[in-house]
């Protein structure tokens, strides 16, 4: 479904992304793990070119996203993305932060985008909160309307910039349960997390970077529990 | 006591002078409001186009019309492009489009500084939804850039009201140049000042107001 091929990111002088090669398969769920500074949300923010890489190709259902005259805006529709912090709209509704994209970018009417919005608040639990505004709302709650407002465009895969990193630990559990949930309804999932009990259960495949390289992949078993690599290792000893 | 009379008295008594005035520096200031407001925004977003040579126009337009007196460009609109291109403007004219020109430059530093505050997030959550550039400044940044300068813009609206009084040297009707002309018939230097001061008191006042009305409605959405 999506193939990256040597990708590479440089900020200035800073090499970031040293040469990732990867196939992400229709239904997978990969988990990113890896020390912070490895390049893991960099390397999730080029496969919606949300940071441009500064070579490599990055194919999505067929399609060269990469290439200079690709609209990127079209890919993006089918490819919906949780950011660490949330990023819910300030200013909108709980309703109309989910309303919003199906409305202006899908050109769905209101009562059609009202009914899809009403149906994914009812998945995430949510309902009552339709009217809110996101400063009434716990981080929890923030993070799982933000995965309910990427859900409305519909995305065949969904990105997970580190979801829970910005939450209180009593809070982790519910973003995580959504997730689950989401998981196993079949959605290709790319997901950075700390969370590593939750990748373990979850992903089907494990992803270890480490200085801008993925040093280590392979089922959850293989990775968590004989890992091949000294920094691997090393890396699961201090988080574990 | 005699001097309330005096004021209230000249005020009857010259009560078409001072109207009238009231109406031109009430249309001068909406127009140059209204105007100013769309040039600002436009201009403010020029500013932070990726092409260098658009940044730069904006620059030297907003540098240009802050580092020049208002009285001057008022002189090079209303005489200065009549003597050079043969464009002419009425005094009004002249007047509305120098305001708008002028504050313009104000309204952009403040959109520009509002525009920048925003988190990137933002941006950045709106384009993971599909929308291009245009649609996430329009439903997403410029909204809530707007909501946090509004105060800034109310001051700069406040602004524009009181430096109307500057298009009296081209001889537009407004309270300042009636101000003049009552002076000048009734040999009273202090009472006709001290009368269109009250007016202007009383614009800019309710017009604070109501930008403080609309500022607290605005935001309902920060209540917690």
């Amino acid at each position: 479904m999506i193939t990256v091929k040597g990708l590479h990111k440089k900020f200035g002088q800073l090499h970031i992304l040293k040469g990732i090669d990867l196939e992400i398969h229709k239904g997978e769920v990969v988990v990113v793990i890896g020390p912070s500074g490895s390049g893991k949300s960099t390397f999730l923010r080029c496969l919606n070119r949300l940071e441009e890489p500064t070579s490599g190709e990055i194919m999505f259902q067929g399609e060269l996203i990469t290439a200079k005259k690709h609209n990127i805006n079209a890919t993006r529709e089918k490819m919906g993305m949780v950011f660490q912090h949330f990023n819910l709209f300030p200013h909108k509704t709980v309703l109309d932060n989910i309303m919003m994209a199906p409305i202006q970018v899908k050109k769905q009417n209101r009562s059609q985008a009202e009914a899809t919005a009403l149906e994914l608040l009812q998945k995430v639990g949510l309902e009552d909160k339709r009217d809110a505004y996101p400063a009434q709302l716990s981080g929890g709650q923030k993070q799982r309307i933000a995965i309910a407002r990427a859900l409305a465009m519909e995305p065949h895969v969904m990105l997970f910039d580190e979801p829970t990193s910005a939450l209180d630990p009593e809070m982790v559990g519910e973003v995580l349960e959504v997730m689950k949930s989401l998981a196993v309804g079949g959605m290709t999932m790319v997901i950075v997390t700390h969370e590593m009990g939750f990748a373990r259960e979850v992903g089907d495949r494990i992803l270890f970077m480490d200085q801008g390289v993925v040093v280590e992949q392979g089922t959850p078993q293989q990775v968590f529990g004989a890992p091949e690599h000294e920094r691997t290792q090393n890396f699961l000893s201090k988080v574990l | 006591m005699d001097f309330f009379m005096e004021f209230g008295t000249m005020f009857w008594e010259y009560r078409n002078y001072f109207m009238t005035g009231l109406q031109y520096t009430l249309l001068l200031a909406a127009l140059a409001v209204f105007c100013g407001f769309i040039l600002g925004l436009f201009i403010a977003l020029i500013r932070m186009s990726p092409w260098g040579i658009v940044r730069f126009f904006g620059h030297v337009w907003v540098e240009f019309l802050r580092g020049t007196p208002m009285l001057v460009q008022l002189m090079i609109v209303h005489y200065g492009l009549s003597y050079m291109f043969n464009i002419n403007f009425s005094p009004i004219e002249s007047g509305a489009i120098t305001l708008s020109v002028n504050s313009s430059a104000y309204l952009a530093e403040i959109f520009r500084a509002g525009i920048q505050a925003i988190d990137r997030g933002q941006g950045e959550a709106a384009r993971s939804l599909g929308m291009t550039q245009g649609q996430a400044m329009r439903f997403i940044i410029i909204p809530q850039a707007i909501k946090n300068v509004l105060p800034a813009i109310g001051n700069e609206f406040v602004v524009i009201v009181k430096e109307s009084s500057i298009v009296s040297f081209i001889g537009v009707a407004e309270l300042m140049f009636q101000a003049g002309a009552v002076q000048g018939d009734s040999y009273n230097p202090m009472t006709p000042y001290l009368i269109v001061a009250l007016m202007y008191f009383i614009i800019t006042f309710t017009l604070s107001r109501l930008l403080n009305r609309f500022e607290r409605r605005l935001q309902a959405s920060d209540n917690r």
